[in-house]
């Protein structure tokens, strides 16, 4: 009974915060509504027991690209600015697609015969995480871990490029005059 | 029940039995998030109270002065007659601020330092959550904090809150590398992220010797990023008074201030009770390889005043911190993280990972 409860709790909290994220009109606060989804997301998989991913869940999301979101926002925009209206015609179509989606997706759901489960292995614990990331053997994720470890490098020094500043014509007369 | 001071588990289990026999289960788990919270509530308060009290008898002592001394005895009540003025300050609404945001802010923060503070052990049993995944889950939720000093710079419609919200987040995601880098040095060493698990690796000697020198320089490593973690001395640019007057809480009075206040002092227990459990051996009684006697001597010290101990000996050290040196500029802060720490952190997990292997360690 307390488990439903707090699924109920935590799926409420879901639904009225990922509504709230795309009707506010106040940038930073969409940002904040958005949190709150994803914190409510680490909390599901919390009452799975799944701890690892709900930490990774809050560590990545919550902690890394909200931040970086707000970030942005904090230094682009400021208090007082408000995103216009969109035009009837806009929210017309916007709302027929958003429909559209939506009952996709529940009838999708609903058609598919879920097999009820018991719940996570409670054997189950960090360490078969960690093995299953550098193992080479047919369930492994070795390969996939080092692809990705790949693609971040390459993000994390095509992001430097960008960022970096070419020399101006006066740092280069500057250093001629040395 | 027997009241043991050395093992709580039969205390909280023997509760924990009282409930369930009493009540429905739906009631008895309610009753224990009651009295777990309330527990947790009370620590911090009146731990939060002794620490602002001791920050400023240390700071008096590093200034040859006497600190307070006339409320109570040696001033001892000082800091609760200041939070009681604090209480009834008026809290005073900025006229442009986003209102919402605005009072959310201080709840973030301080949410964010109670969820960290439930993985860390205080004495066998006294540990509401022991995850496998205990330092991860630390660090996880500790990086939410961020976000309400962000948002409380922000929403203040203020300048200098919002440049001290900027400082302070571009601080902590930085320095948040190398507190996690440290910390993932040492889970190298124990092998296991679990609290319960790195506390009884300490049985026969703390990590900090055991693991030499990459235990040290991790260590230090840490002590310095957990510093600037909590946004202290030398690394308290985000609230520089002489600056910006008070950062990201200038617009905030009363309980509100007093909330991220209060947040500051737990998150400085939390930074030190880590330090203190993951490098100083947490609860576990000071331990030398085979010297019996003098290891049994050491066991009659209860294991929650050892944890205390070594909890105020770190925090005596980032207070002394504070109050020895000058303030970093914002280049400097940046320059130290991504230029000495970051790369000292790296090679150091290579060493230490090189150490377990060869087990060339005590």
């Amino acid at each position: 009974m307390l488990n439903e409860f707090m699924f109920i709790l935590i799926a409420v909290m879901i639904l009225v915060f990922s509504v709230l994220t795309v009707l506010t009109r106040k940038i930073l606060r969409a940002a904040v509504y958005m949190l709150f989804v994803l914190i409510s997301t680490a909390g599901l998989y919390f009452m799975l027991s799944y701890n690892f991913l709900a930490a990774v869940q809050l560590t990545v999301y919550a902690g890394g690209i909200v931040v970086l979101i707000i970030f942005s926002i904090l230094l682009t925009s400021h208090l007082s600015e408000r995103a216009v209206m969109a035009p009837f015609k806009q929210s017309l179509f916007s709302a027929l697609a958003t429909l559209a989606g939506a009952t996709l997706t529940l009838v999708t759901i609903l058609r598919f015969s879920f097999i009820p489960n018991v719940g996570a292995d409670p054997n189950f614990n960090i360490t078969d995480v960690g093995n299953a990331l550098v193992s080479y053997n047919r369930e492994g994720y070795a390969l996939p871990f080092e692809v990705v470890s790949i693609l971040l490098l390459a993000a994390m020094i095509g992001s430097i490029v960008v960022a970096k500043k070419e020399p101006t014509l006066r740092d280069k007369e500057a250093k001629t005059d040395k | 029940m027997g009241f043991n001071f050395y093992d709580f588990t039969a205390l909280t289990h023997n509760i924990h039995v009282g409930l369930v026999e009493g009540f429905s289960p739906f009631m008895a788990t309610t009753l224990e998030w009651v009295i777990v919270g309330t527990a947790y509530l009370l620590f911090v308060a009146l731990f939060g109270l002794l620490l602002v009290y001791a920050e400023r008898k240390v700071c008096a002592a590093f200034q040859q002065r006497l600190g307070p001394m006339r409320v109570g005895y040696w001033g001892l009540l000082q800091t609760i007659a200041d939070f009681i003025k604090l209480l009834m300050k008026e809290l005073i609404m900025p006229r442009k601020a986003d209102r919402f945001l605005y009072n959310l802010a201080p709840f973030i923060v301080i949410i964010a330092s109670f969820l960290a503070i439930a993985v860390i052990p205080f004495a066998p049993g006294l540990q509401s959550l022991d995850f496998d995944i205990g330092l991860f889950y630390l660090t996880s939720v500790s990086s939410v904090g961020v976000i309400g000093i962000l948002l409380a710079g922000w929403s203040s419609n203020n300048k200098y809150s919002l440049i001290g919200a900027m400082r302070s987040g571009a601080q902590i995601l930085s320095y948040e590398l190398s507190v996690s880098l440290s910390l993932l040095t040492m889970i190298v060493f124990a092998g296991s992220m679990q609290f319960s698990t790195i506390v009884e690796g300490q049985r026969d000697g703390w990590y900090l010797f055991t693991g030499h020198i990459p235990s040290l320089v991790a260590f230090i490593v840490f002590l310095i990023a957990g510093t600037a973690e909590t946004n202290r001395g030398p690394f308290d640019l985000a609230e520089a008074e002489s600056e910006l007057t008070a950062g990201f809480h200038t617009e905030y009075s009363g309980i509100k201030f007093a909330f991220f206040f209060l947040a500051e002092y737990i998150n400085l227990f939390i930074i030190s009770a880590v330090a203190a459990t993951v490098f100083l051996g947490g609860w576990m009684p000071l331990h030398f390889g085979h010297l019996e006697a003098f290891n049994h001597a050491m066991d009659v010290i209860p294991p929650l005043v050892w944890f205390f101990l070594k909890v105020f000996g770190v925090i005596f050290i980032i207070m002394w911190f504070k109050w020895t040196f000058p303030r970093l500029r914002v280049d400097q802060i940046l320059t130290l993280e991504w230029k000495y720490l970051l790369p000292i952190n790296l090679i150091n997990i290579l060493l230490m990972a090189f150490i377990v292997l060869t087990k060339f360690h005590f």
